[in-house]
């Protein structure tokens, strides 16, 4: 089967750039699988996770908290907020941080400002998608 | 002349200070490995980043309504200086070089009759600015306290700078920092972060037959939330660079100071032995006089 070289890059390191069949990418308005020679098309992601399948089978899995896919024919370069391999994923870290960002949700909640209550929510989302991952896993 | 006691004391001063500036300088080696290694990590995502904004940014950068982040207020009145400086000193003239550029940009700014506000990271640049400009500093930010300095804090600075601009703070900001060259040289740089610098119009058109991306969603709301990234990433790299340079340049310092204690030693022990000789001439001279009056 075709191939094309995915890149998985947090700001702190790269965590994978190899050559696989399919991924699936947690894009905000739905789950979007790749193959190679996929139109070039630049994404936002979702808190989710990332799936990569290789010589037909699933082979790696990561969550990342959000992000950008950038895809073209022959490679795909995602730019993740931040990236955890689901067994390294813990419930108990992923809980604290929804608790947090629920806290920070309440906080900002009183001002008026949209796009901050946006920010907030999406980090609960995410952090939530996290918690929903660490149980699945 | 000093007597044998004082040179003593002096020669084992000299030598504890050697070996404490031996120390320094190992310490500073194995954090220097250390930090270029985070450096090294942080550059793929940097490069990435660049990538996608310059193919979005040229796009979205002609149209009206473009986010401010991206092309600025229009204005040129207000400029905020971001200043990156260590926590510590003791690294050769690593601090100075930086607050001597700002201060440099803040007095020619200020000369062309510009508000000028600055933000520093890092203790040492906040002393050295505040004790010309207190009263332009906006805000100071240190990871005295820290270990390792993560994404995150880079976010939290970027999202102080992006406020700010949403308030109308400002309308031009540019990050000074020392660019990591090698272990031995350390460049200040000054890097304009807001309005953000785009390749030039040649760029674009040579990128144009190019792949047409589709963008999901719109390139604005992607551009909005890439531009608040791209700053944080940037401010991360000037933070992690700045941190490199910083081991680096304490670790050239000390091993001056090492070199320059043994020479100090080598001189104290000479003029030590100089002495000792001439008591005990003295001495044998006294003596063989006694001898002879006897």
């Amino acid at each position: 089967m075709a191939t094309f070289l995915l890149e998985l890059v947090s700001p702190e390191k790269l965590l994978l750039s190899r050559q696989v069949e399919m991924t699936t990418l947690p894009a905000i308005e739905g789950e979007m699988g790749v193959l190679a020679g996929h139109a070039p098309m630049i994404v936002a992601l979702k808190g989710g996770v990332i799936r990569v399948r290789e010589n037909g089978a699933e082979t790696e899995k990561l969550f990342v908290a959000g992000g950008f896919a950038e895809v073209s024919p022959e490679r795909v370069t995602v730019l993740a907020d931040e990236a955890t391999p689901l067994p390294q994923l813990s419930r108990a870290t992923s809980e604290r941080k929804l608790a947090e960002a629920e806290a920070a949700l309440a906080t900002v909640a009183a001002t008026d400002a949209p796009e901050k209550r946006d920010a907030a929510l999406v980090r609960v989302l995410s952090a939530k998608a996290a918690v929903d991952a660490a149980e699945a896993a | 002349m000093a007597s044998l006691k004082d040179l003593r004391g002096r020669i084992n001063s000299v030598k504890s200070t050697r070996k404490i500036t031996q120390a320094m300088k190992m310490v500073a080696a194995a954090k220097l490995r250390r930090a270029q290694a985070q450096a090294e990590a942080a550059r793929p995502y940097a490069e990435r980043m660049e990538k996608i904004l310059a193919s979005l940014g040229s796009a979205v950068a002609n149209m009206p309504g473009a986010p401010r982040m991206l092309v600025g207020t229009g204005g040129d009145k207000v400029h905020l200086l971001v200043v990156v400086t260590a926590d510590r000193g003791l690294a050769g003239p690593f601090n100075t070089q930086v607050g001597r550029l700002a201060r440099a940009r803040v007095r020619a700014l200020e000369a062309e009759g510009k508000q000028v506000k600055i933000l520093t990271v890092g203790r040492k640049g906040a002393a050295f600015l505040k004790r010309e400009f207190a009263s332009r500093v906006v805000a100071e930010v240190s990871y005295a306290t820290k270990k390792r300095v993560g994404f995150e804090d880079a976010e939290a600075v970027a999202l102080t700078i992006a406020e700010m601009l949403d308030q109308g703070g400002f309308d031009v900001c540019s990050l000074l920092y020392n660019r990591f060259r090698n272990v031995i040289s350390q460049i200040p740089t000054e890097q304009r972060l807001i309005p953000a610098p785009l390749p030039e119009g040649n760029v674009t058109a040579a990128a144009g037959p190019q792949a047409q991306y589709e963008y999901e969603p719109t390139e604005e709301e992607i551009l909005a939330t890439l531009l608040p990234r791209n700053l944080a990433i940037q401010l991360y790299r000037a933070i992690l660079e700045s941190s490199a340079g910083e081991h680096g340049a304490r670790m050239t310092a000390m091993d001056n100071a090492t070199r320059n204690a043994g020479e100090m030693i080598n001189k104290l022990t000479l003029n030590y032995n100089r002495t000792r000789q001439a008591n005990i001439t003295k001495e044998l001279i006294e003596i063989i006089s006694g001898a002879e009056a006897v």
